[in-house]
Parts: structure tokens; C-alpha cells; sequence
């Protein structure tokens, strides 16, 4: 057997302890990202959740300015978690609407009624079908999306106040 | 106290693997194993000493989780004191550090047995090998006690422990993590093995003899341990699978795949003295792969529903000692190998080349799942998130297995060294009929199904024949036992594969929304969902069905799944309700109730799949009589080689 | 302590956070009408990947969007679409990792090259071992 074979299996190895380094020291952002950013939003069009208040649709979401799409359930702990800060982004004007998941009336007027709300028009998702299309893969997700129906900044997780600045800017940005 | 005594049984035998390798180093410098040297005879008794103290630590810890010591953190965090006493027990490796104290101490106790047993393999060779145990087992220690320790005690002593996964509370399991270790770590012994053999250069019949039988016990448990994992999974996860190319379950397929490579490989080795470098090669490989497997899977570096807590420190710190002992062995084979002197050349119509070719196929699939399990982290460096699954090992990995067990059926009718391609023909002839019979049922009577479970299903049956053919004209009684063992774990190949095969093509699935009083069925059963009704357990309160099933025109009987919520840590689980029968199993769960009171059933006909384990277990049991047979032939000085 | 009552809160917090009040959608857990379809949707759903799992498949798995998805799919077939329509669509959304079928591209080749190259290694390094008979 020629020498240098004898060689491969270190070398291979060595590719080995690189790859698996690489995977080590740069952690994979265990996070699944919507691979829509930057492009327009999806058709879609949701029923009311609650009476009283409109449902949602992609049309609305092209009147001309920004807004945030706040992806949340009453049943959805870190949600509580987050509603001072969506509170504090609809005092400073922007539009926030809600598309509510698998959720039911009472619950959910439940939830806004001691978490506050938000909300200028949630819409009932009640099999997922807008989540899954816009890409988001859990709960809270918070999406901006611009006048023309594009989306341009999508937050995974609960707003913490120390994401307050992020999302203004995202949204500033949008417009 | 009893906690302190185990870690300190944990650091004397770290002490005591030192002690070993600087024996064993010293005893090997030119002119220290040239006589007989107090040095030389002190390495055994010590490395059976480790192995006694890995032992007592280990039952330290079990005795901690037994009591449900709850100052210790390692039992806060994972048992109960209202679990049943064997999940107790299980639970004390359910857990990171419990399993990886596990892990030494089958290493520790491996190198024991090996001190205490052979008796066949050359003085300094053994003492070499010795001595690169004792260096594995002190990088593990380290690891163990620097960033694993078992023993941490916690203050204040907390009211009640956290519990231990429902999942894993189940008397399989209690079985597959052991069984699964002696194998997995167990292979470590062939590692040694051959860096001793390396450094002394000793590679050769006589080193492949004593090495075979150590090969051997470790695959077997690693067959059995695998085996169970995959009847556990297929019970407990409640959809029926047996196989999901999890990174964890890939961990402990390649050594697997490397073992049974060597396995075959020694004997080529012991017999015709050839495939030296094949040889070593592939022992250092598998055990390189259970350490690989380790690291993976306490890395967090793969996502799996079999990682244990994830830390990305004690992952770079399994790295090093990866880098220090695989990155060893490679060296020393780079430098050494050349200088083994090389076998006898064969014809490309023979025992050895037929051996070659299943080393060569059983390497590429190794290949494979390798490089698929890691792949994800090739991309994820370039960027790109992407995930490897069935579709890919299946398609890639799936025909080369089927042509390996197409070879497995040619090999054993061959002769060493030189045969004759028509003569190969000629006894092959009826398992290739049989094929063409199977094929021609299974297109006129069962049209449809996958190209895979096809072929599976027409060389199964072929080989089954082939594996058989062997005792063909032998005095049975007069069969060696390795001869019956190579028959009956070649025939489990095939059973298995069957089984595999028949499930992948034949199972039927009814998924419904019932109400009681309705029936309904799949493949041959009907099932009429009679009731449902709430049960509880030690620790988990249920709601279980009782069905009422018929096979036709045959006796009723009653089955009742369970779906259930554990206390601590509060976790749904599913408890399928599972029928044999002779020809495949009636596998029911149940799961959510909806709006209208209809509870969703999950039915599932499966054809010959215990066929799956049947044939795992034969395997297991072919290289349980080889083993014996091995070791009973050495004992009696008889020859270890009959030309069959 | 605090590590304690982190790990009930914790505990208590994981199942309300995983899942609804709502029942499973009607697709998630019952067949389609005619087999064919669903022969096609169940092998689409064994290789699509469970957004919040481990590492499962949404065939396998008990998690509630994992069912959605199942859902999605049946309706999907049901309504004529072609499996991989739907895992184009999929991966649309979410990247090729939602799909257990690693994507054909430069990326990848070296995965899908693999089995020739392994097999062409091995049968060049075995190429030295065999002693060919001389002709006559």
C-alpha cells in the first residue's frame, strides 16, 4: 500500500475536528427564520377573533404605511411577557394587528383584558394556515411589514424593552 | 458518606489508570520487558484493581438513586421518590453524568477482564494494551471529574426530587443503556488491542486469535443494544417507527458497522494472515466511532431527541480528548502500519476477496452515515441551514446494504483462496431461483410497492437459503459451534431484513375519530371501540380505550391503550396497545378527544415486523456460539481453524 | 432553592407553553378518502421536519403544529396539489431545513457524490489486494 494513503484517515479526521469546531464555537441559532423577508406578504385573509373588531388580510396591509404584525395566543406564556412593550409601541403610534393562534373568544378577551391590548385588528387563525404561510414558527413572533405589503424585519420570541430599540428602528426603517 | 466514597473509589482508580500507564510505559522501554520484571506483573493487578474501583464507584451511585438520596444534585435532578424502585435503579443512568460514569466504568472493567483473562496474546503486546486503556480511561476520568462529577451534593437538601423523564420509565429502557455500553464502550478493548499491537508490532494470527473473542462480546452487546433501542422506540413513541436516522441512533449504528467489519476482518487475519492493516484500521475505527458518538451526543452540537443536556463545554473538552486519541492512533498507524508485513494474495473468486468486498460495502455505508449525520454542520459553516434525513440515508445506504447481503450469502459458500466462478454459480444457483420465485409472487400478487422493499423482500428469503447452506452435508453434531454461529447470525441478516422489508410494503394504517360502539378496521381486523375510561398508576393518571378486536371469523379479544400524563415532570405519553401474532403485530394508540367527543384511534396492521428483533436476537445469539465456541476450543487446545 | 422552584416553575410553564385549548384540526389525525392521495401525503409527511421538535418528523410526532402541518398537507392533496409542490412551498416558507430531503445544489454535491466516491475509493484501495491469474 503506497505510504501516503496511510495518511487519509488522519487527514479526514482532521477535516472532522474542524467541522465539528466550526459547529462548536459558532452555535447554531437553534431559531427557524421566515424565509420571506424581503419579499411580499402572502395572500391571505383572516376572520374576526373578537366581535366588534376587524379581522385581517393582506390588503389591509398594503394601505400605504407600516405596520407590525404581532403573532401571539392566549395560551402562549411568553406572550404575557411581552405585552407591556407591544403596548408601549401602539402608545408611540405604530399599528400593531394581531393574528390570534388557535385561539377562542373568551380566552382571548381574557388574555387582553388582563394583559392589555394592543391591538387595532386581530385575526383568528385557528388552524395555523396564515402562521405557517408567512413562515413563523411559534409563539410570540413579531413581523414589520412595510407600506407596500413587503415584509422587511421579523423578531422571534418575546419584545424585551432591551428590543425596544431594534424593532423602532426596523420599523422607522419600513416606512 | 456513601456519596464521597464513590467519588473517592472514582479517583483511585483515575490514580490507579495512571499508576497503569506509567507501569505500562516503563515496562516497555527496550530492556524493561526483556526479563521478569516486578514492573510487567504489576500492570495486571492494577488494571484489575481499576476496574474493581470504576465498579464500586458505579454502585455507589446506583446505591444513591436506590435510597433516593436527595442530597446529592444528581438525584434532585432526576429521580423521585415515588417512582417504582427499578426506574429508580435506570435512573441512574438516565441522566448525563450517571451514563457517562457509566461509560468508564465499562472501560475500567473491560480492561480488567482483559488483565484478568487473556492469557493467549504476547507479554509486551498485552502490557501495551493495556497501557493505552489506562490512557483512554484517564482522559474520561479527567472529564468525569473535572466537569461530570456524579457526586456533587446539594444544600439545602430539597423536599422531593425533580423526577425522571416519563419517557424513559419503562423496563426497556432500563435494559438498551447498559446493554447498549458494554458494546459501545466495550469496543474500546479492540482499540488497545491494536495500538498495543502497533507499538510492538505484533500484528498477526496469533494477535487476531486472542484479539477475536473480545471483538466478538462487545458486538454482540452492541447488536442486542441497538436491537432493544429500536423495539423500544417502535413500542413507546406510539406511531409505530423503528429506525429515524436520529444523530444518536447513528452514533451507535457506526460502531456497529465498524465491529462487524473487524469481526470479519480478524478472522481473515487468524486465518490466512492476511487484510493486517483492514484490520487495525478498522478497530481503531470503531472505537473511534463510540467516542465520536459521545461527543455528539453531549456536544449539543446535533439536534436529537436523544441529547442529553446540552453543553458546549463539556463538548469541547470530549473534543480534545478526541483530537489526543483518535489523532494518536492515526499517527502511530501512519508510522507503524507499513512495517506489518503483508499476507498471502488471493484470487478475485474467494473466501478473502468476498470478505474484502463486505468490508468495503460495510465501510462505505459507515461512510454514509457518517458523512450524513455531519453534513448539517457543513453547511451551517457556509451558512445554510439544511437537514439530512430518511430520504437520504435510505436511497444511498439502502442499496448498498442489499448488495452486502447478496455478498453475505455468496461468502460462506466459498473457499479460501482461490475458488472457482462456476463453481460459485453452481451453488448459488437455487438461492438466486428462489429469488426469481419471490420476485415473480410478489409483482403478480402485491404490485405497488416501493422499489426498496421489493428487492428486500426478494433476496431475503434467497439468502435465508444461502446463510442454510453451509450445513449442507455436514454432521450437524459434528459442527463446530463458530460454524453454527456464523449460520444463525447470517440467517438473522435475512430474517431481519424480511422483516424490514415486509413492514416497509405491507403495513396498513387507520387513522379515525371514533365514538364508542363504532368499529372500524384494517388490514384483516375489525375494531370496535368500546369504551373509554380514566386509570390511574403510581405516578401518571391515564385515559384508556378498551377495544374489542376480531380477525375475521376469529375469537374476540380486548386491547387498551393508554394515553397518559406523568406527574414529575408533568409529560403526556403514549402507551400503545400492541397484538403479536404469528404473522405480524396489531399496534393501537390513542390520542385527543375532539369537540364532538370523537377520540382519535391510530391503527396500524404491521406483517412479519417482529421479524425485525427476531432477527436481531439471532444475530446476537450466532455470535454468542461463536464466542463459545471460540473460547471453548482455546481452553481445550484445540485448533481454532477448520477449513469449512 | 431558587434552582428548585426554577425547575417547577419550569416544569409547570412547558406543557401550557407547547400547546392550545382548541382540538387537533380534522386533517391531523384522520386519512384521506382515497388511499392513493393518501399514500402520497403520509410519504410527504414522513420527510418534512416538526417545526418545534427535536428532530422529528410531522408523521411522527405528538407536538399540536406538527399536526397542523399534517393537516396542511391532506388538504393540500386533497385538493390536487403534488407532494412536491408542497415541500417547494414548504421550504418557501421556512428554508431547506424543514425537509428531511437535503437539497440538490453546489452546496450539497459533495453529500450526494458521496456513495460513487466512497465506492471508487474503496475499490481503488482494494485494487492491491488481488493476484490476478495468468492467462493460458
Amino acid at each position: 500500500m503506497k505510504r501516503i494513503v496511510l495518511w487519509v484517515p488522519l487527514f479526514a479526521f482532521a477535516v472532522f475536528l474542524a467541522v465539528v469546531a466550526s459547529g462548536l464555537y459558532a452555535p447554531a441559532d437553534r431559531n427557524i427564520e421566515s424565509q420571506l423577508i424581503g419579499q411580499p406578504v402572502p395572500e391571505f385573509d383572516l376572520p374576526p377573533a373578537l366581535t366588534g373588531r376587524p379581522g385581517l388580510s393582506s390588503a389591509a396591509l398594503r394601505g400605504g404605511d407600516p405596520h407590525l404584525i404581532n403573532i401571539f395566543a392566549s395560551w402562549c406564556l411568553p406572550c404575557r411577557v411581552e405585552a407591556p412593550q407591544l403596548a408601549e409601541l401602539s402608545r408611540r403610534g405604530i399599528p400593531v394587528d394581531g393574528i390570534a393562534v388557535r385561539d377562542r373568544a373568551e380566552d382571548l378577551s381574557g388574555f387582553l383584558a388582563s394583559y392589555g391590548d394592543p391591538f387595532r385588528s386581530i385575526g383568528a387563525d385557528n388552524d395555523r394556515r396564515v402562521q405557517l404561510t408567512l413562515g413563523s414558527a411559534g409563539v410570540p413572533e413579531t413581523f414589520v411589514v412595510d407600506g407596500r405589503g413587503v415584509i422587511r424585519h421579523q423578531h422571534i420570541g418575546a419584545i424585551t424593552p432591551q428590543d425596544m430599540v431594534a424593532i423602532i428602528a426596523a420599523y422607522e426603517a419600513a416606512r | 458518606m456513601i456519596a464521597e466514597a464513590g467519588l473517592g473509589a472514582l479517583w483511585l482508580a483515575a490514580a490507579l489508570s495512571l499508576l497503569q500507564l506509567v507501569l505500562g510505559t516503563a515496562a516497555l522501554r527496550p530492556g524493561g520487558g526483556a526479563d521478569p520484571n516486578p514492573l510487567l506483573r504489576a500492570v495486571r493487578p492494577v488494571a484489575v484493581a481499576q476496574g474493581v474501583l470504576a465498579a464500586l464507584s458505579f454502585l455507589a451511585l446506583i446505591w444513591l438513586f436506590l435510597r433516593t438520596d436527595l442530597s446529592v444534585a444528581l438525584v434532585a435532578a432526576n429521580s423521585h421518590s415515588a417512582k417504582p424502585w427499578l426506574y429508580k435503579f435506570a435512573g441512574a443512568w438516565g441522566n448525563h453524568e450517571g451514563s457517562m460514569l457509566l461509560w468508564v466504568t465499562v472501560l475500567a472493567v473491560a480492561g480488567g477482564a482483559v488483565a484478568l483473562f487473556e492469557r493467549r496474546l504476547r507479554q509486551d503486546t498485552l502490557i501495551a494494551t493495556l497501557a493505552a486503556q489506562a490512557a483512554i480511561a484517564l482522559g474520561f476520568y479527567a472529564f468525569l471529574l473535572v466537569a461530570s462529577n456524579p457526586f456533587t451534593r446539594l444544600s439545602p437538601v430539597p423536599v422531593e426530587g425533580n423526577g425522571l423523564n416519563p419517557l424513559l420509565q419503562d423496563p426497556g429502557l432500563s435494559f438498551h443503556p447498559p446493554t447498549l455500553y458494554f458494546g459501545y464502550v466495550g469496543i474500546s478493548v479492540a482499540f488497545s488491542f491494536a495500538v498495543g499491537a502497533l507499538i510492538t508490532r505484533d500484528v498477526g494470527p496469533a494477535f487476531a486469535r486472542a484479539m477475536r473473542p473480545w471483538v466478538l462480546a462487545a458486538w454482540i452487546f452492541l447488536t442486542l443494544g441497538i436491537t432493544a433501542g429500536s423495539y423500544w422506540a417502535y413500542y413507546e413513541l406510539g406511531w409505530g417507527g423503528w429506525w429515524f436516522w436520529d444523530p444518536v441512533e447513528n452514533a451507535s449504528l457506526m460502531p456497529w458497522l465498524a465491529a462487524t467489519a473487524l469481526l470479519h476482518s480478524v478472522t481473515v487475519l487468524a486465518t490466512r494472515a492476511g487484510l493486517r492493516a483492514w484490520t487495525i484500521m478498522l478497530a481503531v475505527v470503531a472505537f473511534s466511532m463510540s467516542m465520536i458518538g459521545t461527543f455528539l451526543v453531549r456536544s449539543g452540537i446535533l439536534t436529537s431527541v436523544h441529547a442529553f443536556a446540552v453543553d458546549p463545554l463539556r463538548g469541547a473538552f470530549i473534543l480534545v480528548l478526541l483530537a489526543l486519541y483518535i489523532g494518536g492512533a492515526l499517527t502511530l498507524f501512519g508510522l507503524r502500519v507499513h512495517t506489518v508485513k503483508e499476507g498471502s494474495t488471493f484470487e478475485i473468486v474467494s473466501r478473502e476477496a468476498a470478505l474484502v468486498i463486505n468490508n468495503l460495502l460495510l465501510s462505505v455505508i459507515l461512510g454514509l452515515v457518517f458523512i450524513g449525520t455531519l453534513y448539517p454542520l457543513v453547511t451551517q459553516a457556509m451558512g445554510e441551514e439544511i437537514s439530512v434525513g430518511p430520504p437520504y440515508f435510505n436511497r444511498v445506504a439502502g442499496p448498498i446494504a442489499l448488495a452486502l447481503v447478496a455478498v453475505m450469502g455468496a461468502g460462506p459458500l466459498l473457499r479460501w483462496r482461490r475458488d472457482d466462478w462456476r463453481e460459485l454459480v453452481r451453488r448459488y444457483a437455487a438461492p438466486v431461483l428462489i429469488s426469481a420465485a419471490a420476485l415473480l409472487l410478489l409483482v403478480l400478487f402485491a404490485p405497488g410497492i416501493g422499489i426498496l422493499p421489493l428487492l428486500g423482500l426478494t433476496i431475503a428469503p434467497a439468502i435465508a437459503a444461502a446463510s442454510v447452506a453451509p450445513l449442507w452435508r455436514r454432521n450437524l453434531r459434528r459442527t463446530p459451534f463458530f460454524v453454527w454461529g456464523m449460520v444463525i447470525a447470517h440467517l438473522g441478516i435475512a430474517v431481519s431484513l424480511a422483516g424490514m422489508a415486509s413492514e416497509s410494503a405491507f403495513t396498513k394504517e387507520t387513522l379515525i375519530a371514533a365514538s364508542p360502539g363504532q368499529t372500524t378496521h384494517v388490514g384483516p381486523f375489525s375494531v370496535r371501540f368500546d369504551s373509554v375510561n380514566p386509570i390511574a398508576g403510581p405516578n401518571w393518571t391515564a385515559i384508556e380505550a378498551r377495544l374489542t378486536v376480531r380477525r375475521g371469523d376469529g375469537a374476540a379479544f380486548a386491547l387498551a391503550p393508554q394515553a397518559r400524563m406523568f406527574s414529575s415532570p408533568p409529560t403526556p405519553t403514549s402507551e400503545a396497545a400492541i397484538r403479536t401474532v404469528w404473522d405480524g403485530q396489531l399496534y393501537v394508540a390513542i390520542g385527543e378527544e375532539d369537540e364532538q367527543g370523537r377520540w382519535q384511534l391510530r391503527l396500524w396492521w404491521k406483517p412479519l415486523v417482529t421479524l425485525i428483533w427476531v432477527g436481531g436476537a439471532m444475530i446476537a445469539f450466532g455470535g454468542l456460539l461463536a464466542l463459545l465456541g471460540r473460547v471453548r476450543r482455546a481452553r481445550r487446545g484445540q485448533p481454532q481453524e477448520v477449513l469449512t | 432553592m431558587r434552582a428548585l422552584i426554577a425547575a417547577i416553575a419550569v416544569a409547570a410553564a412547558a406543557p401550557a407553553l407547547a400547546d392550545s385549548l382548541l382540538p387537533p384540526a380534522h386533517y391531523a389525525n384522520t386519512q384521506l378518502a382515497d388511499p392513493r392521495q393518501e399514500r402520497e401525503a403520509k410519504a410527504l409527511m414522513e420527510t418534512i421536519r416538526c417545526l418545534v421538535c427535536q428532530g422529528q418528523a410531522v408523521a411522527d410526532s405528538d407536538a399540536e403544529m406538527a399536526g397542523d402541518m399534517r393537516a396542511l398537507i391532506r388538504r393540500r392533496i386533497e385538493a390536487g396539489e403534488r407532494p412536491e409542490e408542497i415541500r417547494a412551498w414548504l421550504i418557501s416558507r421556512y428554508g431547506p431545513w424543514v425537509s428531511y430531503t437535503p437539497p440538490l445544489e453546489p452546496a450539497t454535491w459533495l453529500l450526494w457524490a458521496a456513495p460513487v466516491l466512497l465506492i471508487a475509493a474503496g475499490l481503488w484501495l482494494a485494487r492491491g489486494r488481488f493476484r490476478h491469474r495468468r492467462k493460458g
